[in-house]
């Protein structure tokens, strides 16, 4: 069982404050985060910062099932965001879905975690989201396609925080109380390997800028 | 929102002839256009402007009016993504002017021919939709949506159908090769700033020079030289030989443009037969972006939750059924509110832990300080001037509820308090006074 292939691609947009594109084989997801800024006086709360998520499909108008993904995002995100440092203000995310192959969920929320770090908006951790489908002969599938996906007897998703806590959980479909459990640690340990690319790649953007320190001190040394 | 000395310093220096990223008056940006793996999916970037465009289609029933066309609808959203004033919700003047000029400029010179989306006249033809979504808007969105629209159309292949007399066969794309849609011709959107009352001109501006321009003017032409559509949005009052000149100008553009777009097609085809490498590969090194291939997942060494023992918890609460809809956890009984504030703190401790069963157990009795408690003072202090003439203010004293006493130790009891007596002592109380009361 295997995961596809991870990419991540950051600072791509040029007006937002911070944008990622993250691609879990070919779902590809963009997000963007602008923030902290104004926020409107109805959704000011006097002592957090307030996350408005917007969820754009690729095609059609949004309706019910976008306003349902913006919010587990908006709870994932309020979540790992240390909203008490910044009150009376928004961070708002806006995601755009390029192409839906299966896995879309934890796409965005992947995506998400990456746009924000990419922001600098003070975080406690990131979030990193695995889908794992079970199918009607009880095989669990990490990371699946849209056709696996479609046959399943039920779909899973879980976001787990640095620690291997669980921050979100979502469930499509119908199983026993086993494949629960089986699936959860499957994607606990898949998740290890976003984990680790998450920080590949913020090691990778960096990698500049800890060159010219390295450089910098051994000039002075 | 731009500032003061920005404004002031991109018109000076558009009247020496200069913009803010070295380009002449007349230059574009590089586009460049690029495919998903859907077919009718793409993504055109026109310098920092970035739009993304999909194309879908369905078979419905035509309309009444003109039963053997199929229709052409385009859908283009400015997400709250692309800038900071963009907002969800109702679309606003700007999104509704694009909207109309594709529609002008797509429908009405009839670049896609609608008579050919036909399936079976008067019943069954072909709807196609373009989605147009903004990413990222540094200036001339409208040029950007424009070809974004016109390359997904003709890259877009729709399912083969087959007519046997009433009879219709939508064929999926394993059994036969979907079919390009018929593009006449590709209407291109070029846009024109005017600066100091139409004197100076820039082609293609930046998000910067559109903030402080007096006017603009959009020309939809295409490669024969033919104008598909002119809008003048107000602004400036043009000189006739102004807009002959920016024709001009808009089909050399145009047939710049066309050229590019019919490169990026051509590539890709050769892409999808395998003879090319795709273009995102030539330029993996950038460090924001970083790949990583598929990854087995590692088994499971041991079981991720773990059966919690729940009765080694020790609970000492339980729940007392008391009756129907009651339950009692805790000690019950009078309400001891309003005496002294210690025991009534302690009394009403409730224990932590889960509660199991709700049968009737025996409450255990909580080792603590007995105290001594005074009899049960009146809970309601009576204020003579709060009394209206209306209503009778009965205090409920430990005699009226049942003489109960209050609890101090752990003794066995029901907990329910028998308020029947306190209506007998109203009704005397009633009489007393000689009101009727109803």
């Amino acid at each position: 069982m295997s995961l596809r292939s991870l990419s991540c691609e950051q600072s791509l947009l040029a007006r937002c404050d911070g944008s990622a594109r993250f691609k879990h084989g070919e779902t590809s997801v963009v997000a963007a985060v602008y923030g902290p800024g104004d926020v409107k006086p109805n959704k000011e709360i006097i002592n957090k910062a307030t996350i408005e998520v917007t969820f754009k499909p690729k095609t059609g108008l949004p309706g019910c099932a976008e306003t349902a993904l913006e919010k587990i995002l908006q709870d994932t995100c309020e979540a790992v965001i240390l909203t008490s440092l910044h009150p009376r203000s928004s961070i708002s995310i806006i995601l755009q879905v390029e192409h839906d192959d299966g896995s879309l969920l934890p796409c965005c929320i992947n995506a998400c975690c990456v746009a924000l770090m990419d922001t600098g908006v003070p975080m406690r951790g990131f979030v990193c989201a695995v889908a794992c489908a079970v199918q009607q002969s009880g095989e669990e599938i990490i990371d699946p396609t849209l056709e696996q996906e479609q046959s399943a007897a039920a779909v899973l998703t879980f976001g787990f925080s640095n620690e291997s806590e669980i921050i979100t959980s979502h469930m499509i479909g119908q199983i026993a109380q086993e494949k629960f459990y089986s699936a959860l640690s499957f994607a606990s340990s898949a998740a290890k390997t976003v984990s680790d690319f998450y920080r590949s790649s913020a090691e990778k953007k960096l990698s500049k800028e800890l060159h010219v320190k390295e450089r910098v001190n051994e000039v002075k040394s | 929102v731009l500032s003061r000395c920005e404004r002031e310093f991109i018109l000076r220096a558009i009247r020496d002839g200069q913009r803010l990223d070295g380009r002449s008056t007349y230059d574009y940006r590089d586009i460049t256009v690029s495919f998903g793996s859907e077919r009718g999916h793409v993504e055109v970037q026109l310098g920092s402007t970035r739009v993304l465009a999909q194309v879908s289609c369905q078979a419905v029933k035509p309309r009444a009016n003109r039963p053997a066309e199929g229709q052409l609808f385009i859908n283009v959203e400015l997400s709250p993504m692309a800038s900071p004033s963009f907002e969800t919700g109702r679309p606003s003047k700007q999104t509704v002017e694009i909207n109309r000029l594709l529609e002008r400029c797509l429908r009405e010179s009839r670049a896609v021919d609608t008579e050919s989306l036909c399936i079976l006249a008067g019943k069954l033809v072909w709807t196609v939709r373009v989605d147009i979504n903004a990413l990222d808007d540094c200036g001339n969105l409208i040029g950007c949506c424009s070809v974004a629209a016109i390359t997904a159309l003709a890259h877009f292949r729709r399912p083969d159908v087959t007519v046997s007399g009433e009879d219709v066969t939508i064929h999926p794309a394993d059994e036969k090769n979907p079919v390009p849609l018929s593009v006449h011709h590709k209407p291109i959107c070029i846009l024109f700033s005017f600066f100091g009352n139409g004197d100076f001109l820039l082609c293609d501006p930046g998000y910067k020079e559109e903030a402080v321009m007096d006017g603009h003017m959009v020309v939809a032409m295409n490669k024969h030289r033919e104008v598909c559509c002119v809008q003048l949005g107000g602004g400036v009052a043009l000189l006739p030989d102004q807009i002959l000149r920016c024709t001009h100008i808009a089909s050399v553009k145009v047939a710049e443009i066309t050229e590019k777009i019919d490169f990026a097609l051509l590539r890709d085809e050769r892409v999808r037969r395998g003879e090319t490498v795709a273009m995102e590969e030539d330029d993996a090194d950038f460090i924001t972006k970083s790949q990583v291939d598929a990854v087995e997942v590692q088994d499971v060494e041991e079981p991720i939750v773990v059966k919690k023992d729940w009765q080694e918890s020790g609970d000492e609460s339980r729940v007392v059924v008391v009756g129907h809809g009651t339950a009692v956890i805790g000690q019950g009984g009078q309400s001891q509110w309003d005496m002294d504030d210690d025991n009534g703190d302690e009394q009403f401790e409730v224990n932590g832990g889960d509660v199991d069963d709700v049968t009737i157990v025996e409450t255990k009795p909580k080792k603590k300080k007995k105290k001594k408690v005074k009899k049960a003072a009146p809970v309601v202090d009576v204020n003579d001037d709060c009394i209206s003439e209306e209503e009778d203010t009965v205090v409920l004293t430990g005699e009226d509820i049942g003489g109960k006493k209050p609890i101090v130790d752990g003794e066995k009891e029901n907990g329910v308090i028998d308020l029947t007596a306190a209506l007998k002592r109203k009704k005397d109380q009633h009489t007393k006074k000689g009101k009727k009361r109803k």
